[in-house]
């Protein structure tokens, strides 16, 4: 499985194999199209053979309730009252936002662990996966999961598998009303433009596209209408970004700390080869450091007035 | 008499040192190969990245456990005293193998002090962040904003750490003598009174200016 079209590759620090130019893709999800009907949901379990345990209904319609190892996608439900008194229901299919700048690779320990396609697909690569959930911390979204059976972090794949022989992701296959639908990034776009001028026209001034500029836009896009408060639909984020936390833990600060190590160490050595070792004469004995009585050993000849009885004596 | 050495170290200490030496060897080594991609290598060392994932805050747990023994035993003798501070001034005297005008010191010299009491604060620093970072049991508990916190304060409080230990395991190859007082635990009464004068009047009774000793003669 010789892979040539990665352009980032988790803990790695020499260029990955990306020979191969891909276009770039996206998934565009128009929320204002969305029945919340959950085809996606069961697609995307269907198409990557997982079968989540049956939970608890909550009193909400979100099933399951949160992400997990083996969900990962789902609506997500909120009703918003606007100022005028209508109740809205805003519905939003979470998952992974496939980031051009992504906290979850940047964070990874494990070389090859997460890789970044040249189409913008963010895959994990669970064969690599130490468990360790550094891509939990570095992921501005909340996406990945580690499952508690083999201890390896999942997320939506994009379907990678079939975006590579072109095919578009289940999900998108599934959806009945059109609300998902998969392109190249700059088609998703021009579509994602037409349906914002319908949606204005129709009373949404806020309405807009969802590409964060704070992670490099993304490779999954919304169509909001409310595009100016993310917030809205189940927390999204207004200005995703990763943490700076992340950034100053993964930043500069390790290769710095690295040298620092090395540099001790170094430092170390030369002090040794410098100065040299801190003995203790062997057959220095205690004596009287300021002694009114001068003893005098008729086979000492060394007499060192800075040091009386120091360690320049010397014994018969 | 003057010739019979001193016990610096008893046995319980010495093998309660070791212990924290080995732990701390392995999970400086297990944490390093998390800490940068050039160092990954390391995880083989411990049966590759999930089982150096899955061991390393074990061993974690288990240093500190073994390093609060030190400091019960320690702590006593590691409070400052007032010729630390002039020692402190007088440091680049001491780096340079000068004697005059350093003064004496007690069974630790101020440098040990402040590894002693830094390596104390690295490891608290150390325990409560990795415990918000273990995922498998217990990040669920905390919030992703304390787990990217202690992320950062786990990987600081180590490098604190692992320099410390490099100055630490430098002194110890600087400072003939203080080696082999942590393996077989005696020290001669010369290193003793070079290095630890107060320490030496203090176990021996003797008096900074004792009456003359010169009965080999």
């Amino acid at each position: 499985m010789a892979s040539q079209d990665i352009i980032a590759r988790s803990a790695t620090t020499t260029p990955p194999s990306s020979i191969r130019q891909l276009e770039e893709v996206a998934k565009l999800i128009d929320t204002t199209k969305c029945i919340g009907c959950k085809a996606c949901q069961v697609a995307c379990s269907e198409w990557n053979e997982l079968r989540d345990e049956v939970g608890h209904n909550h009193g909400t319609y979100d099933n399951p309730q949160d992400l997990s190892a083996e969900s990962w996608t789902l609506m997500r439900f909120t009703e918003h009252e606007t100022d005028d008194g209508n109740l809205e229901w805003l519905i939003r299919k979470d998952g992974c936002m496939h980031c051009a700048d992504p906290g979850c690779l940047k964070a990874c320990p494990s070389p090859g662990a997460i890789i970044q396609h040249a189409n913008g697909i963010v895959d994990f690569n669970q064969d690599h996966c130490i468990g360790c959930g550094y891509c939990i911390t570095g992921c501005p979204f909340n996406i990945p999961r580690i499952s508690q059976k083999d201890h390896k972090a999942y997320k939506c794949t994009l379907c990678s598998d079939r975006v590579s022989v072109g095919l578009e992701p289940a999900c998108v296959k599934t959806c009945p009303t059109g609300a998902i639908v998969f392109g190249s990034k700059q088609d998703m776009k021009e579509h994602a433009a037409e349906r914002i001028v319908d949606l204005k026209s129709r009373g949404f001034d806020n309405a807009g596209l969802y590409d964060p500029d704070g992670v490099g836009g993304t490779h999954v896009m919304y169509v909001l209408h409310h595009a100016d408060t993310p917030r809205l639909y189940a927390g999204l984020p207004d200005q995703p970004v990763i943490s700076p936390l992340v950034g100053l833990w993964k930043g500069v600060s390790k290769p710095l700390a690295l040298l620092a190590m090395g540099a001790a160490v170094l430092a170390g050595f030369f002090h040794y080869v410098r100065i040299g070792p801190q003995r203790v004469e062997e057959d220095e004995h205690p004596s009287p450091p300021d002694s009114s009585v001068q003893v005098v050993d008729p086979a000492v000849h060394v007499y060192d007035p800075n040091q009386p009885g120091g360690q320049g004596e010397q014994r018969p | 008499m003057s010739d019979k050495p001193i016990l610096r170290y008893n046995a319980n200490e010495r093998t309660n040192h070791w212990l924290v030496a080995i732990l701390f060897i392995l999970a400086a080594l297990s944490g390093l190969a998390l800490f940068h991609p050039a160092l990954f290598w390391l995880s083989h060392l411990f049966g590759g990245g999930p089982w150096t994932r899955i061991l390393h805050p074990f061993m974690g747990v288990l240093m500190f456990v073994f390093f609060v023994g030190l400091v019960l035993r320690f702590w006593r003798a590691n409070y400052f005293i007032a010729n630390d501070r002039l020692w402190l001034k007088r440091i680049d005297r001491v780096m340079r193998n000068e004697e005059q005008g350093v003064p004496p010191i007690g069974k630790y010299n101020p440098g040990q002090k402040l590894l002693f009491w830094t390596l104390l604060l690295c490891m608290l620093v150390l325990l409560v962040s990795g415990v918000v970072i273990w995922r498998a049991y217990f990040s669920s508990y905390f919030t992703i904003d304390s787990i990217r916190l202690a992320t950062l304060l786990h990987a600081l409080a180590a490098f604190v750490l692992v320099l410390s230990i490099i100055v630490h395991i430098y002194a110890g190859i600087w400072i003939k003598g203080s080696l082999s007082a942590m393996l077989h635990g005696w020290v001669s009464r010369a290193w003793a009174k070079k290095h630890h004068e107060l320490w030496y009047r203090q176990v021996t009774g003797d008096k900074p200016a004792e009456p003359p000793i010169n009965k080999k003669g």
